[in-house]
């Protein structure tokens, strides 16, 4: 197992530089460079649409940057579509294109950077604009048996209040299916399955017997129109949805949009809410792997290590709660700082329970190690190849299980990471054991980046005031429990929220999931499903 | 293989002794506002209004709760005025409009069958009603289960506002369970809609869609207080007289 050595700080600006470089040079007027702005290192706005995917495919595969996502803005009569990307251990940059209301027709990116697939997808289905060449439109966000065509819920001219009564259930549709061999059949799961303590999703698992041959997700069944419904709120009644569309990594998304409003008020959150925040977002990371750990245990039916560590999971979900009065860590962010300050005698009880959890996870570790039944199960079992993440841009542990490193912590430092020693784990084999191993590695990396945070920390405000009337977008983001989320954020002149998007590691991963799940048998789907850990519910927002 | 059993034996039981005595560990339990009389009307004034969702309602020097739309967010708590606090988890209250039926006959007190739906619900509530499950709180030695199929339950418990894509799933859930069968609704979400409210995708509560027999508020209700209104359901634990706004206005 390696680890990922931190990024040299001098290669930043070379390498920004560079790039900026390559692009003027490759693409000359087809590209004209924007003042950096938004948090973004640099940014380019797009002359001619038709070189959309030509710029995508050059600084995803070229030039090896990570894909973060698009952002799609309506204007009073103009789109914007914002392209994202990550040059890791430099900074964002931002590829923008502009266009006319009346357009409906946007080239694909699809064929160049699947990683793109969903993304055009959900615009398609929310804002009714078309994508060229995307292989697969419609029936995504808006599931067509009960949303008929030509609803656009993210269009301004959308009501989010007003039921759509006049919708119906069309009793006859029925799912595309991919495999017509003689004898192929459908098996459907969900949306409500595992005794229904499981997140609300489907999926369609074709197959001739005892193979699964495709794997199609189905989500958004848990969809809350949280973008939507975030729309001309103030920026402290937004919170409380990016805070709560997911709770198990609840910190995680209200840090990364309170760091967004933070940006655009450019004000500088203090140092000790800074280390704080590293704290309590290790302390939701420990907590999460815990659980999925748990997860796992119990999908190979291996009782006594999954009771094991779900004890470890609600010892720390209690000295959560002791710590900052909250279970699952709701109502601390706060833009420009924390809402709370917390006593050294607290932090000291904190770690005290943390070190506790940690040893016992170190314990379950080990004797997992000798668990012949239960390493059968996951050794070699929904494999995921370095090309194929990469080609998926797969994000967060799974990543890190299929030698995707990124790691925002450390490719884009926020919050003060960049001043901490820690390491991130690399794994090659992408397959259900190397997740585990990621799991408990990174678990440990967060118990020593707590101390290091609580030990760092001085006297002093724990928040300054973010004012309010402040206009502008940019983009927030953090290293999640399962990876890399981004909260992209406009606000009006009024300062109330314009436009909210947020893109979340769930939603990267669930693209890719059904690589690990095909060819192997359906015994396997269950554990495939908890290595993966993914959430619905964040998917679907 | 054989040490995992030495392991799990060598681990005790850990399983909480509620409902025999209550559990007082620390942590179990955020607690939550409770009606408070200030010194005076300014304070009171603003401990109403640090409250994001309106469920704190200032009446003179007193404020009043609605537990349904509490969401943990401590604001009354952190505020120059904090409200009191209660630190126990035994929340279960009727719903607003109670339904015709009562708790379930005696036949169900000493094994339930519990069918969870996840109705839109942000994970929390979900989770915690998995926590359930776990040895420190092992619902199954009062008789509790979680079954995979909605023929075999007596009791559904939905957690989530209830949005659009999952409102058909539900009603299925619902429609396919034997007569008698209750619905309890899980956290502030399921009951008013919570942070996300009433909108062209969210239904806001499961009362629009089901009839509700039971409601446990909270944001989300710790594992216990779930588990207290399993016990409710099954009249193996009281139900709580609760003074609501109007009462205590009165």
């Amino acid at each position: 197992m390696g680890t990922s050595s931190s990024p040299t700080q001098g290669s930043e600006r070379a390498s920004l530089s560079d790039l900026a470089a390559a692009i003027q040079e490759r693409f000359t007027d087809g590209v004209s460079q924007n003042p950096a702005n938004h948090g973004h290192a640099l940014s380019y706005s797009l002359m001619q649409p038709g070189l959309l995917p030509v710029v995508c495919s050059f600084l995803f595969w070229d030039r090896g940057c990570m894909f973060g996502g698009i952002v799609t803005e309506e204007q009073p009569n103009r789109w914007q579509l914002h392209y994202l990307f990550l040059v890791p251990a430099a900074g964002w940059i931002e590829v923008a294109l502009s266009l006319p209301i009346e357009t409906t027709t946007v080239p694909s990116i699809v064929a160049e950077v699947h990683a793109a697939d969903w993304h055009e997808r959900e615009i398609e289905d929310l804002f009714g604009i078309h994508f060229d060449k995307h292989p697969r439109l419609g029936d995504f966000v808006l599931h067509d048996q009960i949303w008929h065509e030509g609803i656009d819920p993210m269009r301004k001219s959308f009501s989010a209040s007003r039921p759509q009564l006049e919708r119906q259930v069309d009793l006859e549709w029925e799912p595309i299916l991919i495999v017509g061999d003689p004898g192929s059949f459908a098996m459907p799961v969900g949306p409500v399955y595992n005794g229904g303590v499981g997140e609300s999703l489907h999926f369609l698992l074709e197959t001739v017997g005892e193979d699964v041959i495709r794997a199609i997700p189905r989500l958004f069944y848990n969809y809350r129109a949280v973008e939507k419904i975030a729309e001309g709120k103030t920026i402290t009644e937004a919170l409380l949805l990016a805070e709560r569309f997911s709770a198990t990594s609840a910190f995680a998304h209200s840090m990364a949009f309170s760091q967004a409003i933070e940006r655009i008020c450019s004000v500088r959150v203090p140092e000790r809410a800074a280390l704080l925040r590293i704290v309590i977002g290790e302390l939701e990371r420990l907590r999460h792997h815990a659980g999925a750990i748990a997860a796992i245990c119990e999908s190979t039916a291996l009782a006594v290590p999954a009771a094991h560590a779900s004890i470890i999971e609600e010892e720390l979900l209690r000295a959560s709660c002791v710590f900052t009065g909250h279970r699952y860590l709701f109502g601390l962010n706060a833009p420009g700082g924390l809402s709370r300050d917390f006593e050294a005698p607290d932090c000291e009880n904190l770690l005290l329970a943390v070190d506790k959890a940690e040893e016992q996870l170190r314990i379950l570790d080990g004797r997992l190690h000798y668990s012949s039944s239960f390493l059968d199960r996951l050794e070699d079992v929904g494999v995921v190849t370095d090309e194929n993440a990469r080609d998926l841009n797969l994000v967060g542990p799974i990543g890190r299980a299929s030698g995707q490193y990124c790691d925002l912590r450390k490719a884009s430092p926020y919050t003060g990471y960049e001043q901490l020693t820690f390491e991130v784990p690399c794994e090659t084999e992408g397959d259900g054991y190397a997740r585990l191993r990621v799991l408990f590695v990174e678990a440990t990396q967060s118990t020593k980046l707590m101390h290091q945070a609580i030990g760092a920390l001085k006297p002093g405000p724990i928040s300054v005031p973010c004012e309010a009337g402040c206009s502008g977008a940019a983009l927030g983001w953090a290293e999640a429990p399962r990876g890399a989320t981004l909260h992209w954020v406009r606000l009006d002149d009024r300062g109330l929220v314009e436009r909210y998007r947020a893109i979340t590691p769930s939603f990267n991963n669930w693209l890719g999931f059904h690589v690990a799940a095909e060819n192997f048998a359906f015994q396997d789907f269950p554990i495939i499903l908890a290595t993966w850990g993914l959430s619905a519910t964040e998917c679907d927002r | 293989m054989s040490f995992w059993f030495w392991h799990g034996l060598r681990k005790g039981i850990r399983s909480t002794r509620y409902p025999a005595a209550m559990e007082v560990a620390p942590g179990v339990s955020p607690g939550r506002p409770i009606n408070t009389d200030f010194p005076s009307l300014d304070e009171a004034q603003r401990a109403a209004a640090s409250c994001p969702v309106n469920a704190i309602i200032a009446h003179g020097r007193s404020t009043f709760v609605d537990p349904g739309k509490c969401i943990h967010c401590q604001r009354c708590h952190l505020c120059a005025s904090p409200m009191h606090w209660d630190d126990g988890y035994e929340w279960t209250r009727l719903p607003a409009k109670p339904g015709e039926s009562e708790m379930l006959p005696a036949p169900f007190a000493k094994s339930l069958h519990v069918m969870v739906v996840d109705a839109g619900d942000c994970g929390a509530c979900l989770h915690e009603v998995k926590q359930l499950n776990n040895p420190l709180y092992n619902m199954h030695r009062l008789g509790f289960f979680f079954t995979a199929t909605p023929r075999a339950a007596d009791l559904l418990l939905v957690v989530g506002p209830v949005s659009e894509n999952m409102r058909g799933p539900l009603l299925k859930t619902w429609e396919a369970m034997p007569t008698t069968r209750r619905v309890m609704a899980v956290g502030s979400c399921a009951i008013n809609g919570g942070v996300f409210g009433r909108s062209f995708m969210c239904a806001g509560g499961v009362g629009s869609v089901l009839p509700v027999d039971l409601e446990v508020p909270g944001n989300p209700p710790p594992p216990l207080a779930v588990l207290h209104g399993l016990l409710v359901a099954t009249r193996r634990k009281p139900l709580k007289k609760v003074e609501s706004i109007t009462e205590g206005r009165s």
